[in-house]
C-alpha cells in the first residue's frame, strides 16, 4: 500500500486541492480515497482501465461531493472506466497533463469554461446554463464535445 | 441510433456528476435496458479522467502519508467479538476446512494489493484474484460475523460442556479462536487465551467475553512472530487482559 501511495498520492492529492482549494480538506479526501481502497480492493477492477485514471476520477468524484456538502453519491464500486492512458509512470502522466492543457486551450473560452464548471466545480448543467446565461441545449453541446476532443486527442496518439 | 443520439450528450453530463432532474431519471432508466450507451458512458468517465490529468500542484505533505499507513496500521484487526448465536446453532460443521481457509483469506486479503501493483500488465489475473477472495470472504463470514448462527453438535443427552478450538497458522502468524458453551463471568473479568508456546512463558493471545448463550471469537490477536505452539489455553483474568496468568488453567488443549 505505501508503494502504491507513493506512486499515485501526488495525482490524488492534486485532483482533491485543485476541486476544494483547501489543503487540509484534499488530504481528508486523500486519505478517504486510499482507505476505501485499502478495505476494498476489488473495487478496481483492473481489466477495466488502470489504477491512476481509476483513482482519478474516484477522487474527483469524492472532492466534489465534499465540495457540495453531499452525502458520498459515488460508492467507489460503481467507477467503471474503459479507455484511459496509463498513467502509472511520471513521465507519462506529465506528457498527458501537457496534452490534456493543449486540447483545454484549444477550445473556445466558453466551451472550457463549461467544462471546468462542470467538472472542477460540480456544477449542473442548469446551473451552468443560470450563470453563463446560455440555453441549457448549448451548454449539453459543449460538455459533451469538450469531453469528445479529449479523447480524439488521445486516441489518435 | 438516433435514439442513442438522443441520451449521447445527457451521458456526458451523466459522467460529471452534472445531470439532474427528469433528464437524470429518464436516463437511467434508458442506461438499464441500453448496453451501448453503458460503454459509452465508461468511455466518456474515461475521458473525465484526462481532465483530472490537468490539476497540477504540490505533492501532499509527508504527514499524510504517516496518517494514511497508521489508519490501515489500526484497521485490519478485528478483536473478540462476542456473537449474537441464537440458541440453535450451527457453524461449526466443517470447522477445521473452513477455518483454514479463512486464515489464508485475511492474508490474502493484505496480499492483494501487492498483486495488484503488478496486475497492471496481467488484468484477466486481477480479475480472477478478486473472484477467488470475494469466494474465500463469502467462507469467512460464517465464521466471523457476530450475526452467524453458530451450533455445537454433541453426543445425544449430553449436557453441553465448555469448547473452544483454535486454529493457527504459524507461518502466516494467524490465529482463530471460537469458543462455545463458556460460563458467564463477573464483571471486570474476562477469560484469557493464551498460546503455550514449544519452550517459553504462555503468550498472550487474546481476551474475550462470550455473549449470553457463551459464544466468542477472537481473530488474529497480536502476537510475536513465528512462535510455535504446543497448546492452548484459557484463564479468567482482568478484562484489560494479563502478560502472564494469574489464575489456574480452565480449559487447554494440545494440537490434533
Amino acid at each position: 500500500m505505501a508503494e502504491l501511495y507513493d506512486r499515485y498520492s501526488s495525482v490524488v492529492y492534486a485532483v482533491a486541492l485543485r476541486v476544494l482549494g483547501d489543503t487540509g480538506a484534499a488530504e481528508d479526501v486523500l486519505q478517504e480515497v486510499f482507505l476505501q481502497l485499502w478495505r476494498n480492493p476489488s473495487a478496481f477492477d483492473a481489466a477495466r482501465g488502470n489504477l491512476g485514471s481509476w483513482l482519478a476520477v474516484v477522487t474527483r468524484n469524492r472532492a466534489i461531493d465534499s465540495l457540495r456538502k453531499r452525502r458520498p453519491e459515488t460508492d467507489i464500486e460503481n467507477v467503471v472506466l474503459s479507455v484511459a492512458p496509463d498513467l502509472a509512470g511520471e513521465a507519462e502522466r506529465a506528457r498527458a497533463a501537457e496534452k490534456v492543457r493543449g486540447v483545454m486551450g484549444a477550445m473556445v473560452p466558453a466551451q472550457r469554461s463549461a467544462l471546468e464548471m462542470a467538472y472542477w466545480e460540480g456544477m449542473s448543467h442548469s446551473e451552468i446554463a443560470n450563470k453563463t446565461g446560455e440555453p441549457l441545449g448549448t451548454i449539453k453541446t459543449r460538455i459533451r464535445a469538450g469531453l469528445i476532443a479529449l479523447r480524439k486527442a488521445f486516441q489518435t496518439g | 441510433m438516433s435514439e442513442h443520439e438522443q441520451y449521447a450528450e445527457d451521458l456526458a453530463l451523466y459522467a460529471l456528476h452534472a445531470l439532474t432532474g427528469a433528464d437524470r431519471e429518464k436516463l437511467e432508466q434508458h442506461l438499464a435496458n441500453c448496453a451501448s450507451c453503458r460503454l459509452e458512458l465508461e468511455q466518456l468517465r474515461g475521458d473525465t479522467a484526462l481532465l483530472a490529468l490537468s490539476a497540477a500542484g504540490p505533492r501532499p505533505p509527508q504527514r499524510a502519508r504517516k496518517r494514511l499507513l497508521e489508519a490501515i496500521a489500526r484497521e485490519p484487526r478485528i478483536v473478540a467479538t462476542p456473537s449474537g448465536a441464537r440458541r440453535t446453532w450451527w457453524g461449526w460443521l466443517g470447522w477445521a476446512a473452513t477455518a483454514a481457509v479463512l486464515v489464508f483469506a485475511l492474508s490474502l486479503w493484505r496480499e492483494n494489493f501487492a498483486l495488484k501493483e503488478t496486475l497492471a500488465s496481467a488484468s484477466s489475473t486481477a480479475a480472477e484474484n478478486a473472484r477467488q477472495l470475494e469466494e474465500l470472504r463469502k467462507i469467512a463470514a460464517p465464521i466471523i460475523e457476530p450475526e452467524a448462527q453458530r451450533v455445537t453438535l454433541v453426543a445425544a443427552k449430553t449436557p453441553p460442556q465448555p469448547q473452544g478450538k483454535a486454529f493457527y497458522l504459524r507461518k502466516r502468524n494467524s490465529l482463530v479462536f471460537l469458543a462455545n458453551n463458556m460460563p458467564a463471568l463477573p464483571p471486570q473479568k474476562a477469560y484469557e487465551l493464551w498460546l503455550i508456546p514449544t519452550s517459553g512463558a504462555p503468550i498472550p493471545a487474546g481476551v474475550f467475553k462470550p455473549d449470553a448463550h457463551g459464544s466468542a471469537t477472537v481473530v488474529n490477536p497480536p502476537l510475536p512472530a513465528g512462535a510455535e505452539a504446543k497448546a492452548f489455553a484459557i484463564t479468567v483474568e482482568d478484562e484489560a487482559g494479563s502478560p502472564a496468568p494469574t489464575t489456574p488453567v480452565l480449559m487447554m488443549g494440545a494440537g490434533e
